[in-house]
């Protein structure tokens, strides 16, 4: 199964309709967190916003995620040792106030069972590639030791060593 | 939440615009706080003053914020009553600070990135990231 995410609060029609477009290719279950949306895919079952518990029990089982390029469906990947494809929004779409996602995908291309899709023609190959993946290793920020080092710092002394 | 692993000795208390996900992540002392961003007048006033009395109430001697603006209100209270206050930017940013961060910056709190060229050592430092 491939579970798709555009995180809640924003509608991004245009990865999930690419989506439902290449449903069919894989003859595998998609599964999409649409958002607000007013699009009914029709090659895989949807809701605008599944809860929490649901939502993590659909990526531990999803063998691929395919999301928004969101920071915490990448953290929430990366814990489950999942494989992700990423396609960014677009501010000049009206798909986010600004471009940061572009910038956000930019510097995460070429991370261990990271795929990036620029935009909606390098879908499916992001997504074969992501499949072909399989589970990732863990494998812990290299420098996420030192940021707690130094937030557990400032708790207790007020400054930033 | 990830970079709040152990402190054991510290009363902790997590305010999120998502009670649902804390509550799911096992964290017990959750304060709520209505979502908004700095382009919507009423929701980020609606947030200024819930902030105002979460922080009121609980008198934190340390806030640490990784944004956005509910945690940017969260910070500015902190401040105005006497908290050490860091700002976190979160690893989303990774073109430019946020606003949030900027305006974090400007009332005086502590702030990192998470992007090492987006650190200038002086006003804002990249100490690590989470991802």
């Amino acid at each position: 199964m491939i579970l798709i995410t555009v995180g809640m609060q924003l509608g991004f029609d245009r990865l999930i309709r690419a989506m439902d477009r290449i449903q069919p290719d894989f003859g595998i279950d998609f599964v999409a967190q649409t958002g607000p949306t007013s699009y009914v895919p029709s090659n895989m079952s949807s809701k605008a916003q599944f809860g929490p518990a649901e939502f993590e029990e659909l990526a531990s089982r999803a063998a691929l995620i395919v999301s928004h390029a969101g920071i915490g469906t990448v953290l929430l990947a990366r814990r489950l040792l999942k494989p992700i494809v990423l396609m960014p929004r677009r501010a000049g779409l009206g798909e986010h106030r600004n471009d940061h996602q572009l910038s956000t995908a930019a510097q995460l291309t070429g991370r261990r069972g990271i795929f990036v899709a620029v935009d909606e023609t390098e879908l499916r190959n992001a997504v074969t590639l992501g499949l072909a993946c399989g589970p990732i290793e863990h494998e812990i920020s290299p420098t996420l030791d030192r940021l707690q080092t130094v937030v557990a710092g400032f708790v207790t002394s007020g400054q930033l060593r | 939440m990830l970079l709040m692993q152990d402190f054991p000795s510290c009363d902790l208390r997590f305010a999120t615009t998502d009670s649902d996900q804390a509550a799911h992540s096992g964290k017990v002392k959750v304060l709520s706080l209505p979502d908004c961003n700095l382009t919507q007048p009423i929701n980020a006033l609606r947030c200024a003053v819930v902030s105002l009395g979460h922080v009121w109430r609980i008198r934190p001697h340390v806030v640490v914020s990784t944004g956005a603006a509910p945690g940017f209100f969260c910070i500015l209270w902190g401040r105005i009553l006497g908290a050490q206050v860091l700002w976190i930017d979160s690893i989303a940013n990774a073109e430019r600070i946020s606003l949030s961060g900027r305006l974090a910056m400007l009332v005086g709190a502590k702030c990192l990135t998470q992007w090492e060229h987006l650190a200038d050592d002086a006003h804002i430092q990249f100490r690590g990231s989470v991802l």
